[in-house]
């Protein structure tokens, strides 16, 4: 069944806060391999001028992908999760994530085409403080895949 | 300068890893049977995963975590990872694409798995000076 284009432009509830923890910067950090001192040592990312450690560039994904769930669990919307492809994906930073930052998403759908008997749906997350400071959007880009 | 050519090595260990550390616990990068199933060639790195090897590269040639003000990919290709010790390998190269109106620095990435692209349209703005 094809989603309902009357979701485009609808903006979810506020998601319940995340506390980004230092050991789950730590691991995320040694998981892709990024040995960087800021990521992985207070003291360091102090020294640099950090409140703690620095998450890597594309760790919002942590908390922004669970937060989608919002949408793609919508059951009116009606996503099929298990033909779900991720299509394509953009970060714009204001600031990098680090540890001890408290972080509330915003979920927008911004777009569904449907194409070849492919639909692509597009969603943007605003993440901020939950003092409302800007932080990082992020879009995905998700292929739900045709049957047949 | 441009970003000089990285090779990344990634294994099975390193997908349960990143399944981990990122909470995607979607099985066609775990499992060979749910993989095929759903017409993929086997098991397949996280799109994220190369995304944010890339994001490595980026970073490192930056010298800051936080000097990367955009990025951006298309996954175009699937990186499929064997069941050995040896797994397969990404590579990762960037040219600088001059500067934006604000002065920060345009890149385009490459990541290729056996010569081919992985990723298309990978792109990145990095700040000129880190704050």
């Amino acid at each position: 069944m094809p989603l309902d284009l009357s979701f485009v432009g609808r903006t979810y509830p506020p998601t319940a806060p995340y506390q980004v923890g230092r050991e789950k910067i730590r691991e995320f950090a040694r998981a892709i391999g990024a040995d960087d001192a800021l990521y992985l040592d207070p003291e360091a990312a102090r020294a640099g001028g950090y409140a703690d450690v620095v998450a890597p560039p594309t760790f919002p994904v942590v908390i922004t992908m669970a937060a989608s769930r919002q949408i793609v669990d919508d059951p009116e919307l009606g996503v099929d999760y298990s033909r779900v492809v991720h299509g394509e994906q953009r970060f714009a930073y204001t600031r990098a994530v680090v540890a001890g930052d408290e972080l509330v998403c915003v979920n927008t759908i911004e777009e569904i085409i449907s194409r070849g008997g492919h639909e692509f749906l597009t969603t943007r997350t605003d993440v901020t403080t939950t003092a409302g400071e800007p932080v990082v959007s992020v879009w995905s880009k998700l292929v739900v895949r045709g049957e047949g | 300068m441009d970003l000089p050519v990285q090779t990344y090595r990634v294994t099975r260990a390193d997908l349960v890893r990143y399944a981990g550390a990122s909470g995607d616990f979607n099985p066609i990068h775990w499992s060979e049977r749910i993989a095929t199933k759903v017409g993929l060639p086997g098991v397949i790195a996280h799109g994220m995963f190369t995304m944010a090897l890339v994001g490595r590269a980026v970073t490192a040639w930056a010298g800051a975590p936080d000097a990367v003000v955009e990025y951006s990919v298309r996954f175009s290709r699937p990186v499929p990872v064997p069941d050995d010790d040896e797994g397969t390998e990404v590579q990762v190269s960037g040219v600088v694409k001059g500067e934006t109106e604000g002065g920060d620095t345009r890149i385009e990435i490459t990541a290729t798995c056996h010569g081919e692209k992985v990723l298309s349209q990978a792109r990145a703005i990095v700040r000129r000076e880190s704050p």
